[in-house]
């Protein structure tokens, strides 16, 4: 059941594009992540939920109401914002309690809620500080305190990591998950940040040139990537370009068949393979489709070895081969045999 | 041969500065010693210091009268500078008005136009009104504070433009977001933000519109003086230092607002 959805969602400026035709429904209490790279409209999309940009067209529901024609002030929904956007002239209380004072919340109420919220956060104590005395993870803290505290119906972050640095932000995006989850929030949060995508969201949207390319939860972006895009965004993959010969049947560019299962529209198309879906050595054998590889290129990441391989001039793969006792890492020039089942090759028809 | 080079260019712009500073400060300082000697007439070495020309000014009934008018004019142009200024620039910033860059050009001008052009303008204006609606302007009150608040204005539109311009927007946003309607975004996340630029230029907007006399002289009517018009009068007849003393006082009071003004808002900041 949707508690928040968005539908046929539409934004133009002129000629171009933003936002085009996005449909999205979110569960009570979901988190959901809008993917993608800068400029695919996902902050768009975000700015039109809370009012501040106003759709060409289509419609955005809260509940039972239709707020696409509503002023920002009287959607309900707490913002986040990349800056935190805090009041610079007002302390950390002040700050938090103002959405509390335009909702007319009782005075006698507010010092509670306000003390509740920044108590989530963990910031008690620091309620008579000024944002610019406090650092920012602190800012960011107090910033979702203020969305929090007038309980919204909708909780959006828009890139609410981006200005923290590497190792608060992995600290911060647990923090940020459990609240959620304690407190049961509907959350849409935007970021281009794929890792912090997957580790937040319980369903992912990815969008691309303003269109929603597929939404689904991160073992199915993953597994079943919808399209060639996605297959690229989420994760990494290897691409060899070629055609569908037959049902099943794919051909490479430099001429060797493969056999696939998601091979069905005849015509060019490109294969995908995940690089761990590749096997090497004794492991390739008894698999369809087994090929000597010639090493091009390998690199050492600690718990994994990336290494490019080349079947023949036209077809190259990306492998990963996990650190274990006693490996010898591949050199330039060496063949090895590598092989991946029939399932393993996704394919997407070009056009 | 550079270190010695650098140490004579920091020395001379060390001399330069100092030189400026003293040909903005030396006369300050000859009111100020000029206004303790105890001789009527001006002259060097001084013959003795006493307080009496301060109990002379504070007695002098033109002194007193054009400081109260000069105080009431000053005040009442600010807060309309204010109330047209503050408007005007977030117009100019925010939207995309026709000739923008114009209409910013416009509003500063009377900073930059001769006081004497701007009196004479002024005047004969104010003439050409009271001709053709036969409402009394010259030489009134409103008259005055409205000449006078020309010469705010363009104070206000410069620093609460440069104010604006520095501005994040986001946290108007937010306010919104957290359930502020625009008015009440407006009075509690806006202007407290530009607060220090509003409050730079009502200072300065005063000071500009109290030490006025060149626009003042055209507009001035019978029993209506301003302190800079009294005292350029009182000098047609005399010279002793009761002019020092009342000067002396108006420097004390603009130098003391200043500092005060500067605890609240960095002035250095702003302007």
């Amino acid at each position: 059941m949707a508690w928040f959805s968005i539908s046929h969602l539409r934004k133009t400026y002129g000629d171009f594009i933003a936002v085009d035709d996005v449909d999205i429904a979110v569960a009570k209490g979901e988190f959901l992540v809008l993917l993608g790279p800068s400029g695919c409209g996902k902050t768009t999309t975000l700015r039109m939920i809370a009012g501040f940009i106003a759709p060409s067209s289509g419609r955005i529901s809260i509940g039972e109401n239709d707020v696409t024609d509503l002023p920002p002030w009287k959607r309900h929904c707490g913002l986040v914002f990349q800056s935190y956007a805090l009041f610079p002239h007002m302390t950390v209380a002040q700050n938090v309690a103002f959405g509390l004072e335009t909702h007319k919340v009782p005075e006698a109420e507010r010092g509670p809620r306000v003390m509740e919220a920044l108590r989530l956060v963990r910031l008690e104590g620091f309620e008579k500080r000024y944002p610019r005395e406090l650092s920012g993870g602190q800012q960011q803290r107090v910033a979702l305190a203020r969305a929090l505290a007038m309980e919204p119906q909708v909780l959006l972050l828009d890139e609410p990591l981006s200005n923290l640095d590497a190792k608060l932000r992995l600290e911060v995006r647990i923090e940020i998950r459990e609240l959620q989850q304690k407190l049961g929030l509907t959350t849409v949060m935007v970021t281009h940040d794929q890792e912090e995508a997957l580790t937040m969201a319980d369903r992912l949207v990815v969008m691309e040139r303003g269109k929603v390319r597929q939404i689904g939860t991160q073992r199915e972006l993953y597994e079943r990537p919808a399209n060639r895009f996605v297959a690229d965004f989420i994760g990494r993959s290897a691409f060899i370009g070629g055609k569908v010969m037959a049902l099943g049947q794919f051909q490479t560019s430099g001429g060797l068949s493969v056999a696939c299962r998601s091979a069905s529209v005849v015509g060019p198309a490109t294969l995908a393979l995940r690089p761990e879906r590749v096997a090497i050595g004794s492991e390739a054998e008894g698999l369809p489709n087994r090929f000597q590889a010639k090493v091009v290129h390998a690199s050492y990441l600690g718990a994994l070895l990336d290494v490019q391989v080349a079947l023949n001039a036209h077809d190259r793969l990306l492998l990963q081969i996990p650190n274990r006792a006693g490996l010898s890492e591949p050199r330039p020039g060496e063949v090895m045999t590598i092989g991946w089942a029939e399932d393993a090759g996704l394919v997407f028809g070009e056009g | 041969m550079s270190a010695i080079r650098l140490r004579a260019a920091r020395f001379a712009l060390n001399a330069a500065a100092a030189f400026s500073l003293g040909f903005i400060l030396l006369p300050l300082f000859f009111v100020t010693w000029l206004a303790f000697f105890r001789q009527e007439i001006p002259s060097f070495p001084p013959e003795g210091y006493s307080l009496q020309w301060f109990a002379a000014a504070a007695a002098n009934k033109s002194f007193v009268d054009g400081f109260i008018l000069s105080l009431q004019v000053g005040i009442a142009a600010t807060l309309i500078g204010l109330l047209l200024g503050v408007p005007a620039s977030l117009a100019l910033v925010r939207h995309r008005i026709p000739l923008g860059p114009g209409v910013n050009t416009f509003l500063l001008l009377p900073l930059v136009m001769p006081g004497i052009v701007l009196g004479t303008a002024t005047y004969v204006f104010q003439i050409e009104v009271e001709i053709t609606t036969s409402v009394p302007v010259m030489g009134s009150l409103v008259g005055l504070i409205a000449a006078h608040t020309l010469v705010v204005i363009p104070w206000v539109v410069r620093l609460v433009t440069a104010s604006l311009a520095g501005f994040d927007r986001s946290i108007e946003e937010a306010a919104q977001n957290l359930g502020a309607g625009p008015v009440t975004t407006f009075w509690r996340v806006t202007l407290p933000s530009i607060r220090p630029g509003i409050v730079a230029a009502a200072l300065f907007g005063f000071v500009t519109s109290f030490g006025n006399l060149e626009m003042s002289l055209f507009l001035v009517g019978p029993g209506r003086t301003t302190l800079p018009i009294a005292i350029l009068q009182y000098l047609e007849w005399k010279i002793d230092p009761t002019v020092a003393a009342a000067s002396l006082i108006q420097i004390v009071l603009i130098g003391v607002s200043m500092i005060v003004t500067d605890r609240y808002v960095k002035l250095s900041r702003v302007v």
